[in-house]
């Protein structure tokens, strides 16, 4: 644990903090390298015309996408929002409202981009780009971590989402790029996954793995890499391959297959679901991550494409893929049409691994034994990107049914968090939107505060001991901030860790 | 002379209301959404977005759901105006539409009720410290406004009747690009300068939230993402690019 970094107080009555002004003033992560920045063809360093350029580029932006323009415009300031984001509950810098972060940028668009910004600004609060503005713009939409909770709220349906990835954008196009985010990306690129991890040290992980579960359970369950001809591509986060619990879900990705039947492979050249072009809301970036996957799947030759368990993996392969790449339905180019004919579409493509699973559990093809996580008491974290951002199967709301229906067919102990909390009202688990990385960490852990006292209720009252979720981000966010707020690491995992407790295998 | 001038006012204000919020509409249709980012759990077809979208423009629905002290005044305020608004229909049509007759009561107490709704999201201004925060003077200004508008019309039903008779001669006279004298009565002219500001006001300001959120693509895109390829035009050039 970071020395300097302490949890907030839980409060005895979960009231609405009073704001705190200039609480988290100031907060920076680190600046991307030149190196990081011209490897994703941005800028190396802040450039001598920023503040022409960062005009231009909102000018740019604006004409490209609606929600950034109809946002900008349609906000009332009514204050619904105020007391939505996990950030501002557990920081209180008024700064981080929704409100008042999409203001930051809503001020300089009102003052070069509207008449009464350009004749009256004081009036209607818009002001000029300065170096200072600039500079606060790479603070405050660095602790949003767009989850999309304030859009729920919103009588217009403002999404601050939409907001700071345009503000992520500008940046990056005059030079101020983040570190952590752009780093990633460029790992994707030249590599495949976010972890940098290469093919071969990829296929050493496999084989001990398999070794491990033989030796556990004593069937052989395989764990396949770029296999032509299988029937599943299986597009996880990179995490599963090697972090705690990560690695625990892939296990149960994996003996769900065995059990099931179904042929299956991981690819090394796609080996990463996250798409961390949405986090700085460049089209391009995530267009180009995404495509990696399409080319693995030409390659494999496979039916089916399913997700592991990440949440804004799954928002960008169920609302995106299909428009960036054409893996669905209707896309019209050369490529997409051959993955259109190669493509089983007696199942939705792309399918999550909850989507899979439940389906073989409905169907009754694998069997699962709830007894065998008996000394468990679940509760399940929603993760925002799933809840707010996607759908699983056919009804609305699936994403929230289906991972729930898996969980209790794998535990006889399931209890639920206080409604406000779950569901389209979850609260981030307070590391995503690319704000993972350690020099956030104060941040990551005041923004787990509302998560935080939810969990604390269920355990106080139900004696709960394991938090099952299904995002990369959300299991190694917890599992690295519980301990400040005196919970075991170990209390979070997957939902593909309770199926592979209780799954008999059959052999 | 009064009559020629507010006519002159009248005829700027509509012009400006118009054309205004017409350049904006044709701006939000024009701009292209490139990726289906609705709000999830979201209908997956048309005819549930536009329930969806009902149910958010008639009974503001996630307000509801977000601040229930401000859904209550921001409710109040815009239903009463919407029957303040159609009691003022009498002033336009000639004979009067009957239903138009059956809200005039109801106009009278939406009238009393719009001030208390207005006074509500303005006391908010000031005793919630987020909300404090985050006011503008443009946000104060807008409140005073409308409370001018509602206090000095109740006045003129209360205090000191106007000539409604001359006043309809004057707005059908308008419409006919016929103008004709203006009663006098200072009540009136502030109640009328104000009401055209209002109007001017409009197309420039956070007033563009009432066409603003059926633009919203949180809340009109349907969920169907794997079944239909949603692509912006701008979007598909990349893909002979590449």
């Amino acid at each position: 644990m970071a020395a300097n970094v302490t949890a907030p107080p839980f409060r005895v009555i979960p009231i609405i903090p009073a704001i705190l002004p200039g609480a988290m003033e100031g907060l920076k992560p680190f600046v991307a390298s030149d190196k990081i920045q011209e490897a994703l063809g941005f800028p190396g360093e802040l450039v001598e015309d920023w503040h022409d350029r960062a005009i231009a580029k909102m000018g740019e932006l604006l004409t490209k996408y609606r929600s950034l323009k109809v946002y900008l415009d349609a906000c009332v300031h009514c204050g619904a929002c105020s007391d939505k984001c996990h950030y501002f509950l557990g920081t209180r810098d008024p700064k981080n409202m929704p409100v008042a972060r999409q203001d930051l940028m809503r001020s300089v668009y009102r003052r070069y981009f509207t008449l009464p910004g350009k004749f009256f600004p004081k009036l209607v609060g818009a002001r000029n780009l300065t170096r200072e503005v600039l500079d606060e713009w790479y603070s405050y939409f660095h602790q949003c971590s767009e989850c999309r909770r304030c859009s729920v709220f919103c009588p217009y349906g403002i999404d601050t989402a939409e907001i700071t990835m345009a503000a992520r954008e500008i940046l990056d196009s005059v030079g101020y790029g983040q570190k952590y985010s752009n780093e990633i990306i460029g790992k994707v690129h030249k590599i495949g996954n976010n972890l940098g991890l290469p093919g071969p040290a990829l296929e050493d992980t496999l084989a001990g793995l398999e070794e491990d579960v033989k030796e556990a359970s004593g069937s052989d369950v395989r764990f396949p890499l770029d296999v032509k001809g299988a029937q599943v591509l299986l597009i996880t986060p990179s995490a599963d391959f090697f972090a705690e619990p990560h690695i625990d879900s892939l296990i149960g990705y994996a003996k769900v297959f065995h059990a099931a039947g179904i042929s299956w492979t991981l690819s090394s050249m796609a080996s990463e679901a996250g798409n961390f072009g949405l986090f700085i809301g460049n089209y391009e970036q995530m267009r180009k991550v995404a495509l990696r996957i399409r080319q693995a799947a030409l390659e494999l030759g496979v039916k089916r494409i399913v997700v592991g368990e990440c949440g804004h993996a799954w928002r960008v392969a169920y609302s995106f893929w299909n428009t960036l790449t054409g893996i669905g339905d209707g896309a019209s180019d050369p490529f997409a049409l051959q993955l259109q004919r190669q493509l089983d579409h007696r199942y939705r493509q792309p399918s999550h691994i909850c989507e899979l699973t439940w389906d073989l559990i409905e169907r009754k093809a694998i069997t699962l034994d709830p007894d065998a996580n008996d000394h468990l008491v679940v509760t399940f974290h929603d993760s925002c990107n799933v809840a707010r951002g996607s759908r699983m199967g056919e009804m609305p709301g699936g994403q929230f049914e289906i991972p729930r229906a898996i969980i209790r067919a794998s535990a006889n102990h399931y209890v639920e968090m206080q409604d406000a909390t779950t569901r389209e009202k979850t609260f981030c688990c307070g590391g995503g939107g690319g704000l993972l990385t350690d020099d956030l960490m104060d941040l990551r852990v005041k923004g787990a505060l509302p998560r935080m006292e939810a969990l604390k209720e269920v355990v106080d009252r139900d004696g709960v001991n394991f938090m099952a979720t299904i995002c990369a981000i959300c299991k190694t966010q917890f599992s690295k901030v519980m301990p400040y707020y005196g919970y075991n690491m170990r209390m979070v995992g997957g939902v593909h860790q309770l199926v592979s407790n209780a799954i008999r295998l059959g052999d | 002379m009064a009559g020629i001038l507010f006519a002159v006012l009248f005829y700027a204000a509509a012009l400006i209301l118009a054309g205004g919020l017409g350049f904006r509409i044709r701006d939000y249709l024009r701009t292209p959404a490139p990726l289906r980012i609705p709000t999830t759990p979201a209908p997956t077809t048309g005819g549930g977005v536009v329930l969806r979208m009902a149910r958010e423009v008639i009974f503001f629905e996630s307000l509801f759901k977000g601040s229930l002290w401000t859904w209550a005044f921001g409710w109040l305020f815009h239903a009463s105006l919407a029957f303040v608004l159609m009691r003022h229909l009498r002033y336009f049509t000639q004979p009067v539409w009957f239903w138009v007759d059956a809200v005039q009561a109801f106009g009278v107490y939406a009238g009393l009720a719009m001030v208390m709704g207005l006074c509500g999201l303005w006391a908010r201004r000031f005793l919630v410290d987020r909300v404090r925060y985050i006011s503008t003077l443009s946000d104060h200004l807008m409140l005073a406004l409308l409370i001018l508008i509602a206090v000095s019309g109740l006045s003129m039903k209360f205090l000191d009747h106007a000539d409604v008779i001359g006043v309809k001669a004057f707005f059908l006279g308008l419409m006919q690009l016929d103008p004709q004298p203006l009663p006098m009565n200072p009540l009136l002219y502030l109640h009328l300068s104000l009401v055209a500001a209002l109007m001017i006001i409009f197309p420039f300001s956070k007033l563009l939230h009432a066409p603003g959120v059926f633009f919203s693509p949180s809340r009109n895109q349907p969920d169907n993402p794997r079944e239909h390829r949603h692509i912006a035009p701008w979007a598909e050039k990349l893909e002979s690019e590449a």
